[in-house]
């Protein structure tokens, strides 16, 4: 795929420092970051204090509100609460999922038994399966993990699946022609070529992750995030119950940014440059 | 300096007698597409035979015969007088769209033959790092492909085939992909290249100049089904000055007759 990118050669060697000719600001990426933020709480401050809906707090109050809830002790509890399920479904996902994934695309008879099912738990509301997953496994973490991989795993096996579908043919018959055993082909051309796909793939299923881990908390057992939530929606502490789901926001973002800086650093170096 | 001389014009070899690598009756069939009928032909060692003719005849077929990536419906492969139908460490492959690790460096691409085989980190990156030299890329070697024009991305191709000390290089139009002025400068450096390797190049191309400039035997394959037409020898002086072969008569002769053979099989 990237192969044919390369027609017509004469690239400039100098070592991408073009970018020089943007001048002034546009130089200061984290600047720019800072200020989007700053612009962003600005309005939600101006929108609170206008105030937009009686239920809706300044960033200010939400901040307090955040630090009072950290400092009380109950927002940590429920972190604890919320992120076992969390992590221990989104790992499983990850490496079930590409481990899936990466099967079906390599053999065909996985694909034939496998693909059709995921395509359907995608295209499916599956929040809806949740009440089903009590049903059966009630409502210990459990149900909440398994909530987690319903909504995570399919985007990944799918992802995988198709990364590995499309992984460019030169490069396999280049590996082969240098007597690569079939592992290597595996191991060193599919999974790196493939791994931008796979990585989006996982960055979708992490989202979904957090989607599922929320909801099971809504719906099923009233612990962790999902209980502060509903607990401060039902007393009217809307600043606490903000501070509540722009942390679990926050968060869901900060994982997405690591899970870049993993797949730049370990897999994809060339990006770095790029 | 004597000029690009033609010491016999171009006329029907007989078979060498030194083959590294012979063709015999290789046939392949894609579908209801006869690409290639009954192929019998002899590579002398240490020589750069090119593949050429027009779209279609199946000539870039061959060439992934005789390197193992694909299989021929009937007929044999020898190289080194062993029967092969697979890759060996005989023969080395340069691609046409270069099929470098996009996430590697230029030294890993150069080295990653090597890697394949288990060769230890250090010695295949001394093999690599000298290679690099060789096709005139020393200082790039922290480079990834994207950072490299078209010419300087098949150097790479070229030196990762050259580090696995294959005895036959088969290199698959290797500059269509490269622009113009890369291309003329690339040819001169793989004629110089040659004199310092003792390796066999089978070379596939669409470009009659390239072909009677770079080649020590040029053989016309004609279309559906591929077949061997013509086999010529131009037997130009390579060790004069490259830019005096372009405008050697014998050169432009040998051109022009090959284009006169061709030109039936042009729609």
């Amino acid at each position: 795929m990237d192969s044919t990118r390369t027609e017509g050669g004469a690239i400039s060697l100098a070592p991408l420092s073009g970018r020089s000719e943007t001048s002034g600001w546009q130089n200061h990426p984290a600047l720019l970051r800072v200020a989007s933020v700053v612009l962003f709480a600005g309005i939600w401050q101006i929108a609170g204090m206008i105030p937009v809906s009686f239920a809706f707090p300044t960033f200010f109050d939400t901040v307090i509100a955040f630090v009072s809830m950290t400092a009380d002790g109950s927002l940590p509890k429920a972190y604890l609460s919320t992120l076992q399920p969390l992590l221990l479904g989104v790992i499983l996902s990850a490496f079930l999922g590409v481990g899936l994934g990466t099967l079906c695309g390599l053999w065909r008879t996985g694909e034939w038994l496998l693909i059709p099912i995921f395509i359907v738990l995608q295209a499916a509301p599956v929040a809806a399966f949740i009440p089903m997953v009590t049903f059966i496994y009630g409502i210990g973490m459990t149900a909440k993990t398994l909530a987690v991989m319903i909504l995570a795993l399919p985007v990944i096996v799918l992802n995988t699946y198709k990364a590995v579908r499309n992984v460019n043919t030169s490069l396999i018959a280049m590996c082969q022609s240098f007597l690569g055993t079939r592992w290597q082909v595996v191991s060193k051309i599919i999974l790196p070529d493939a791994s931008p796909v796979i990585f989006a793939g996982l960055r979708l299923g992490v989202a979904a992750g957090f989607v599922g881990v929320v909801l099971a908390e809504l719906l099923i057992t009233p612990t962790g995030i999902g209980d502060l939530i509903t607990f401060h929606r039902s007393r009217a502490d809307y600043a606490e119950m903000y501070a509540t789901i722009a942390s679990i926001i926050a968060l869901s973002t900060l994982t997405l940014i690591a899970l870049q800086w993993v797949e730049t650093r370990v897999f994809r170096p060339e990006k770095r440059s790029a | 300096m004597r000029t690009a001389i033609l010491r016999n014009g171009p006329k029907p070899v007989p078979e060498p007698v030194d083959a590294i690598v012979e063709v015999r009756g290789i046939s392949k069939t894609y579908g209801s597409v006869e690409a290639l009928r009954g192929i019998d032909l002899d590579f002398p060692r240490g020589k750069l035979t090119s593949l050429l003719g027009p779209s279609g005849c199946g000539k870039t077929t061959l060439l992934k015969i005789i390197a193992g990536l694909v299989e021929a419906d009937a007929g044999t492969i020898s190289v080194n007088g062993h029967t092969v139908s697979k890759p060996g460490p005989e023969r080395a492959f340069v691609f046409q769209d270069f099929a470098l690790l996009p996430w590697a460096t230029v030294l890993r691409n150069v080295a990653f033959g090597l890697e394949l085989r288990g060769k230890a980190v250090a010695e295949r990156e001394k093999v690599a790092r000298h290679y690099i030299g060789e096709v005139g890329l020393s200082g790039f070697e922290d480079k990834y492909p994207h950072e490299l024009s078209g010419g300087m991305r098949q150097r790479v191709g070229l030196a990762r085939a050259l580090s696995v000390d294959a005895d036959v290089l088969l290199l698959d139009e290797p500059f269509s992909a490269v622009d113009e002025q890369n291309r003329r400068k690339f040819q001169e450096d793989l004629i110089r290249l040659r004199t310092n390797q003792n390796k066999t190049f089978i070379f596939v191309t669409h470009s009659i100049e390239e072909a009677v400039y770079i080649s020590d035997r040029i053989v016309l394959l004609s279309p559906r089904p591929g077949r061997v037409s013509q086999i010529i020898e131009p037997a130009i002086d390579r060790l004069v000055d490259p830019d005096r072969i372009h405008r050697d008569k014998h050169y432009l002769d040998t051109v022009e007759e090959i284009w006169q053979g061709l030109k039936q099989y042009v729609e």
